[in-house]
């Protein structure tokens, strides 16, 4: 395998762990905290699906980026990489408002437990598509200038990377989304 | 062969290497040779600062009722001892020790990522002395290395004045190395996967070299755990999160489940590069080849595979499950079983061996004793009524330092003696070496053995002083005065790494008769490591190349030509 390939493996496997933590500290909380209120009362659960929807999407528009990087197409390549980046600013600026929602109801880090492990497992969730999409963005920057040429081990492991972080949502959306629900 | 390369004389010492001459090729230097001599030298350093503080404690426990040292000042003294030597001083000289020899030892120019190797020690250099910064804050840390909440909360960090930072530089200090720490692993099993002699295959690869692949696998999925404890805690102590605070409903306990999912694996990663090293020393000490060599790799799969799940057993006081009991109980254990396949292994190795106990082969023996030592106790402490009467006393202390200092420590040292004239160009004394060899034996455990009795006596750990009750006084006394010693020790050592720098015996080559492909270039190595890399037909390559010298008929396998060019 591919050196950068690997090493950005390894180092979405470490991420893994950092977030396994985080989630536990969520469902260890909720689970075991009656007194936390409600928080159905506060989180806007179709709308999140909304901009879950849109991350999702985002990592089939990467992989279609992938595709076109390989084979040396340019103008598809960029336009779906900037679709990516679009989706993923999506996301951002739905947990954006979102977090300006909550804070307007009072539901802040300090306040609970469920604002405590919610903002700090959904806050570092966010912090890695930010990160993301500098990726993306110097991505997109580099390729605007030195033009495509075939397979690109930056374009495979940034892709690696959003993916990643693609899927740890699809685990938070459940646990933090659903599971209040009941 | 290649004589228009060796025109010139080659430096003897690595003081004469003309690429290493100036200040600037260390500050800015990407060589992995140069980045491993930075983090040995910086680690030696905080390994300094640590020791320092352990006379002191050692010193204040002298007597009982003692009052020398008031007991804020002790708390600081035994949290910066133990940070220090966990974080600052052991892992970065096994790191030092991993930059420098994995490329070496399966044939490469250099790591995967030079350059993320550099980032990754000047993290470690500037968290260290982030955490150091904390004794400038007014308040440095008095929680224990361990840092249980709630004695980092904030309540905890105030004095008469105002609000202490200590922990909070400790937190972004950690965080920092941590974040080295993780690149390092990344590094690492790239460079053993991507790097190795052209004909070089996994089964092929030396033993260190194995375990700190092994190694960098634990650091990359044990470190986020610490990482995920510290930006909680990190959060309680700026934002006001209650992740900690019982008071709204936070348990302590999770921050002791977090940092002992990352603590144990931590121990393993602080042994296993030293089992690494041993693994080295020994058979060429004893002209044998490793016996067992698929076990030990095996065992070191399985001592990792085994730490992630043995956690709990440092919080067997706090109350549990009886079937979480059993099952953490057990899988202590068991990780015994690997272990005692690893000594057992090193032991078969030097069986009718022809043994030369030259320093670093004494510090291997005497390090499988002490370690088997260091090992029974944990295997005590496993016991679930043992521990919970034995817990937080001496008897935790004894082990722990049976196994980090009679071991890690003692590996290094075989490794400083075995692969200073590789790094240096020169031989440590071998008389000095074995004054120090002897006064840490004795030291070491006069200080540590008897301190076991001190826990059986009822003697708490982390505590400034003690009544003067039947046996306590004359334990105490007696270790304290072993630790002086076992300083006087050190001090040799630090004595002997400079005079022999400078005045040391010019090394060979290959000194020890060594196997593996470190031993194929000069002493020092030059920047590019090798001229030629000889061919790899099994794990002892250099062995090989002697034999078919020997034999004229058969022509000697082709090299390879290393990236000079």
């Amino acid at each position: 395998m591919n050196k950068i390939r690997l090493a950005m493996l390894l180092f979405v496997a470490s991420e893994a762990v950092f977030f396994i933590l985080l989630i536990v500290a969520y469902v260890v909380y909720h689970a075991t905290s009656p007194s936390a209120a409600d928080p159905s009362r506060y989180l806007d659960i179709p709308r999140t699906a909304g901009f879950t929807a849109c991350l999702i999407i985002s990592s089939f528009t990467m992989r279609r980026a992938g595709i076109h990087f390989r084979t040396g197409r340019r103008r598809p390549a960029l336009a779906w990489l900037l679709a990516t980046m679009a989706l993923g600013t999506a996301f951002l600026t739905g947990q954006g408002s979102e977090y300006v929602s909550l804070i307007k109801q009072n539901v802040t880090i300090s306040r609970d437990l469920f604002g405590t492990t919610f903002f700090t497992l959904t806050g570092f969730h966010g912090l890695h598509v930010f990160i993301g999409l500098i990726m993306l963005g110097t991505l997109f920057g580099l390729q605007l200038k030195r033009g495509v040429t075939g397979r690109s081990e930056a374009v495979e492991s940034v892709s690696i990377y959003w993916h990643f972080v693609d899927a740890v949502w699809l685990i938070i959306f459940p646990v933090v989304y659903l599971w209040v629900l009941r | 062969m290649n004589s228009e390369i060796n025109t010139s004389k080659k430096p003897e010492s690595i003081l004469e290497v003309r690429e290493y001459k100036s200040l600037l090729s260390w500050l800015s230097s990407v060589d992995h040779k140069q980045l491993g001599i930075m983090y040995i030298a910086t680690s030696l350093m905080f390994f300094l600062a640590g020791v320092s503080m352990a006379m002191i404690m050692r010193t204040q426990l002298i007597k009982p009722n003692h009052h020398w040292l008031s007991p804020e000042t002790y708390n600081q003294i035994f949290t910066m001892h133990g940070t220090t030597m966990v974080f600052l001083a052991v892992m970065p000289m096994l790191t030092g020790f991993m930059v420098y020899f994995t490329p070496l030892m399966i044939g490469a120019r250099d790591v995967s990522f030079p350059r993320m190797n550099a980032l990754s020690y000047w993290l470690y250099l500037m968290g260290g002395l982030l955490i150091y910064f904390s004794f400038f804050t007014g308040d440095t840390l008095h929680m224990g290395w361990s840092a249980y909440a709630p004695l980092t909360s904030v309540n905890y960090s105030m004095n008469k004045y105002m609000i202490g930072t200590g922990v909070d530089y400790w937190i972004v200090g950690l965080l920092l190395t941590g974040a080295g720490t993780i690149m390092t692993a990344i590094n690492i099993v790239v460079t053993v996967a991507d790097l190795r002699a052209p004909d070089m295959k996994l089964t092929q690869i030396p033993l260190f070299v194995w375990m700190s692949s092994i190694n960098a696998l634990l650091m990359l999925l044990a470190l986020p755990a610490l990482n995920a404890a510290l930006v909680m805690l990190f959060l309680d102590r700026q934002l006001n999160a209650l992740f900690f605070n019982p008071a709204a409903g936070g348990t302590p306990l999770l921050w002791e489940h977090a940092f002992w999912f990352f603590g144990h694996p931590e121990v393993y990663i602080l042994i296993l590069p030293g089992f690494g090293i041993v693994s080295e020393v020994i058979p060429v000490f004893s002209r044998k080849p490793i016996f067992g060599y698929a076990f030990m790799a095996v065992a070191t799969v399985a001592i990792a595979f085994l730490s992630f799940g043995v956690w709990s057993h440092h919080m067997f006081a706090t109350g549990m499950n009886f079937t979480i009991y059993y099952v953490f109980a057990l899988s202590s254990m068991l990780i015994a079983v690997p272990t005692g396949i690893k000594i057992f292994n090193w032991i078969a190795t030097m069986w009718g061996g022809s043994i030369s106990f030259d320093t670093a082969m004494l510090f291997s023996v005497a390090f499988i004793i002490q370690f088997t030592i260091g090992g029974l106790s944990g295997v005590a402490f496993a016991t679930v009524p043992i521990d919970w009467t034995l817990t937080h006393s001496y008897f935790v202390v004894a082990h722990f330092h049976y196994t980090l200092l009679g071991g890690t420590i003692f590996t290094v040292m075989a490794g400083f003696y075995y692969w200073y004239p590789k790094i240096t160009g020169r031989m440590l004394s071998e008389k000095l070496g074995k004054i120090q060899f002897w006064l840490m034996v004795f030291g070491f455990n006069g200080t540590f053995f008897i301190l076991h009795f001190a826990g059986l006596a009822g003697m708490p750990r982390r505590v400034f002083t003690y009544p003067d009750l039947p046996h306590l006084a004359t334990i105490n006394l007696i270790s304290s005065l072993f630790a002086y010693v076992l300083g006087l020790g050190i001090l040799v050592f630090f004595a002997n790494l400079v005079v022999s720098l400078f005045k040391g015996k010019p090394a060979e080559d290959n000194p020890w008769g060594g196997w593996t492909l470190e031993w194929a270039t000069s002493s020092p190595p030059p920047p590019h490591n090798f001229d030629r890399i000889p061919p790899v037909r099994s794990i002892r390559p250099l062995w090989d190349l002697e034999q078919s010298k020997k034999q004229p008929g058969v022509a000697a396998p082709p090299s390879h030509r290393g990236d000079s060019a």
